[in-house]
C-alpha cells in the first residue's frame, strides 16, 4: 500500500512538473509582455529596463531554472501589473469561485446520483425515460448557452433574478444552476448505466435468490459496487472545482479565478497565469490521488492486489 | 442499454424486438437527418446563403425574425442572421472535422507505435497521455490562443490535440491484443512490413471502436471551439462561428435574443444528434463497450 501510494505520488509530482514546464515554455515563447504592459509606442530603453526587471532578457533555460527554484522555496512570483504576490492574488479569488462550484457540486451529487439510480431500478418506466431525456439535454447544452438561456428566462423575461455581479447570495443562483445542470445530467446518466451493469451481476441475483429483501440487495450489494465508477467521475468533477467555472464566471461577471485568468491572460501577466495553472493542476492531481485512495477503501480486492 | 434504444422503442415482446432491430429508431433517424442537413449546409454554404456575411442593411438593424427579406432577422449592424448562421455552421464543422481527424490519426499512430516498439517508447507515450489527460485543456488553449493570437490554422491544430490520448490508449490496447491473434501473426510470418500489418490488417479490425470514440470527441470539440470563440479567443471577426455568434448575440440579449438563440439551437441540436447517433453506432459496431 505504501509503495503503491509512493508510486502514485511520484506520478502526480511528474504531472505537475510537466504542466508547469509546458506552461512556462508556451507562455515565454508566445510574445513579449512588455509590448502589452508598456504599449506599442514605449521607448526602447523603457522596454529594455522592463525586460531586465523581469529577467526576460535572460536565455529561456536560465529563466526556467530561476522560476523552478523560486517555486520550490514557495515564491510564486509577483504580478507584472500591480506587483502584488501572484499566489496572494490567486488565493484571494478562490473563495468566490468556491461559492459557485461547491453548491453546484452538492446539487450534482444530491440530484444526479439518486436520479440515475432511481432510473436504473425502474428501467424502461416513464421516469426512466424522462431522466434519460433530461440528462442528455443537460449535458449536450454547452454552459454558455445554458447560462444565457437562464438569463433570458429569469432576468430578461421574468425579471426575478439578477443577471450578473456578486452582491448578494441571490446573484449566485443562476451561475450555480448553470454549473450544476450539465453535471447533474452527466452524473445521472453515468450512475444509471453503472447501476444497470451491477444489477445484471450474479451476486445480485444470488442475493435476491437467497431471500434477501430487495431494499437490502440494493443498499448492501448493488450500490457499493456501482459506487466505484461513479467515484471516478465525481473525483474528476472535484478536480475541476477551481477550473470549471471560467466560462460561467465570465457570463455572470463573477470575480473568481476564471475572471482573473482571462484578465491576466489578456494582460500577459505571466506570473499570475502560471500560478493559476499550477493551482488548477494541483487540484486535479490531488483529487485523482483521493480517488485512488477511495478505490482501495471501496473495493478491498484492489487494495489486496497491490500487496 | 443506450439512450436512443430506450427512447425509441422499449421493445417488450419478441416480435417487436425483431422489428426494432431491423428498423432505425426514430430519434436516431432524426439525428442522422439533422447531421446530413448540417453537412449539406456546410458544403454548399456559398450557394445557399442569401447575402454576403459582411453585407450590412443599415435600414433594417435588429430586425426580428420572420421578415421576408431576413428570415431569421438581422443583427446590430443589419447583417442577415441566417447568412451568418450558415457560414458559422461551415466554420464550426470544418474546425471540428479537421481537429477530430487530426487527433484520431495522431493518437492512433502513437498507440500503434507503443504497441509495436513497447519498452521505452511505450512508457513515454503513456506518460504523455497521462499528462494530456491531467491538463485542463480549455484553460491551456485559452492561454495559448491569447498569447499567440488566434488564427484558423492554430485553432484547428490546437483542437487537434484534444482527446488524442484516448485514441492512443484504445489503439495500443487493441493492437496488442490483435498481435496475439492468429491473423496478425500470420501476416507477420508471411513477411509483411509493420506498416502493412498495422494499416492493412489491424486497423480495419479495430476501426469500429475508434469510430465510436470519434463520435464522443467530435461534439466535445464543437463545444470547446464554441466556448473559446464565445470568450473571444477562438474564431475572430469578421469570420464567424457558432460560439462567436452566441458571444456577440449576448450583448443584445434583451433587445434581440434571436441573434443568440439561432446559433444556440444549432449547437444544441447538433451535439444532441451526434450523441444519439453515436450511442446507436456504439451498440451496432461495438457490443463490448457500453
Amino acid at each position: 500500500m505504501v509503495r503503491f501510494m509512493l508510486g502514485r505520488l511520484l506520478r502526480a509530482f511528474i504531472t505537475i512538473i510537466a504542466v508547469v514546464t509546458f506552461a512556462f515554455v508556451v507562455l515565454r515563447m508566445s510574445g513579449d509582455p512588455s509590448q502589452v504592459m508598456l504599449g506599442p509606442d514605449a521607448p526602447q530603453d523603457a522596454v529594455d529596463a522592463f525586460r531586465h526587471r523581469w529577467g526576460l532578457d535572460q536565455p529561456l533555460w536560465v529563466q526556467y531554472f530561476a522560476y523552478v527554484r523560486s517555486i520550490l522555496t514557495g515564491d510564486f512570483g509577483v504580478s507584472m501589473r500591480d506587483h502584488a504576490s501572484a499566489l496572494g492574488l490567486v488565493l484571494q479569488r478562490v473563495p468566490a469561485t468556491l461559492q459557485l462550484t461547491l453548491p453546484a457540486m452538492a446539487l450534482k451529487l444530491f440530484l444526479g446520483i439518486p436520479a440515475g439510480v432511481y432510473a436504473a431500478l425502474n428501467r424502461d418506466s416513464t421516469t426512466d425515460r424522462a431522466v434519460i431525456l433530461l440528462s442528455v439535454l443537460g449535458f449536450t447544452i454547452p454552459s454558455f448557452v445554458m447560462g444565457l438561456l437562464l438569463v433570458l428566462i429569469f432576468s430578461v423575461m421574468l425579471g426575478v433574478l439578477p443577471s450578473g455581479g456578486q452582491d448578494t447570495w441571490v446573484h449566485g443562483i443562476l451561475p450555480t444552476l448553470t454549473l450544476a445542470i450539465g453535471g447533474i445530467g452527466i452524473l445521472a446518466r453515468f450512475s444509471r448505466s453503472a447501476m444497470i451493469e451491477v444489477l445484471t451481476q450474479h451476486y445480485v441475483r444470488t442475493a435476491s435468490a437467497k431471500g434477501m429483501s430487495w431494499r437490502n440487495v440494493v443498499w448492501r450489494h448493488a450500490l457499493p459496487n456501482a459506487a466505484l465508477p461513479i467515484v471516478t467521475l465525481v473525483g474528476f468533477m472535484v478536480g475541476s472545482l477551481i477550473a470549471g467555472a471560467v466560462v460561467v464566471e465570465s457570463i455572470f461577471s463573477w470575480p473568481g479565478i476564471g475572471r482573473l485568468l482571462i484578465v491576466s491572460v489578456s494582460n500577459r501577466d505571466l506570473a499570475v497565469v502560471q500560478c493559476i495553472l499550477l493551482v488548477i493542476a494541483a487540484t486535479m492531481v490531488v483529487s485523482n490521488l483521493l480517488v485512488d485512495l477511495a478505490y482501495g477503501w471501496l473495493d478491498p480486492r484492489l487494495a489486496a492486489r497491490r500487496h | 442499454m443506450s439512450i436512443s434504444h430506450t427512447l425509441a422503442s422499449p421493445a417488450t415482446d419478441a416480435k417487436s424486438v425483431r422489428r426494432s432491430r431491423s428498423r432505425l429508431p426514430m430519434s436516431v433517424g432524426l439525428g442522422i437527418a439533422w447531421l446530413g442537413a448540417m453537412v449539406l449546409v456546410a458544403a454548399f454554404a456559398d450557394q445557399i446563403r442569401p447575402f454576403d456575411i459582411t453585407t450590412m442593411d443599415l435600414a433594417h438593424r435588429l430586425a426580428p425574425p420572420g421578415g421576408l427579406k431576413h428570415l431569421l432577422g438581422t443583427d446590430e449592424l443589419g447583417r442577415d442572421v441566417l447568412t451568418r448562421l450558415i457560414q458559422s455552421i461551415r466554420v464550426s464543422l470544418v474546425i471540428a472535422f479537421g481537429a477530430t481527424l487530426l487527433s484520431a490519426t495522431f493518437g492512433t499512430l502513437l498507440g500503434f507505435a507503443a504497441a509495436q516498439f513497447r519498452g521505452v517508447v511505450e512508457h513515454l507515450i503513456l506518460v504523455l497521455a497521462d499528462f494530456q489527460a491531467a491538463l485542463p485543456f480549455l484553460i491551456m488553449s485559452l492561454a495559448v490562443l491569447a498569447f499567440f493570437g488566434s488564427s484558423m490554422l492554430l485553432l484547428v491544430c490546437l483542437m487537434g490535440f484534444y482527446g488524442w490520448e484516448r485514441y492512443a490508449r484504445i489503439a495500443r490496447g487493441l493492437a496488442i491484443s490483435a498481435g496475439t491473434q492468429g491473423y496478425a501473426a500470420a501476416v507477420v510470418q508471411l513477411g509483411a512490413t509493420p506498416g502493412r500489418v498495422y494499416l492493412r490488417h489491424i486497423l480495419p479490425n479495430v476501426a469500429s471502436t475508434l469510430i465510436v470514440s470519434m463520435t464522443l470527441t467530435f461534439p466535445e470539440i464543437i463545444l470547446m471551439e464554441s466556448g473559446l470563440s464565445f470568450l473571444g479567443l477562438g474564431v475572430q471577426p469578421p469570420e464567424t462561428s457558432l460560439g462567436n455568434m452566441v458571444g456577440f448575440g449576448r450583448e443584445y440579449l434583451t433587445r434581440a435574443p434571436w441573434i443568440m438563440l439561432a446559433p444556440a439551437v444549432v449547437i444544441m441540436l447538433t451535439t444532441l444528434s451526434i450523441s444519439l447517433v453515436g450511442d446507436w453506432l456504439r451498440d451496432k459496431l461495438d457490443p463490448t463497450i457500453r
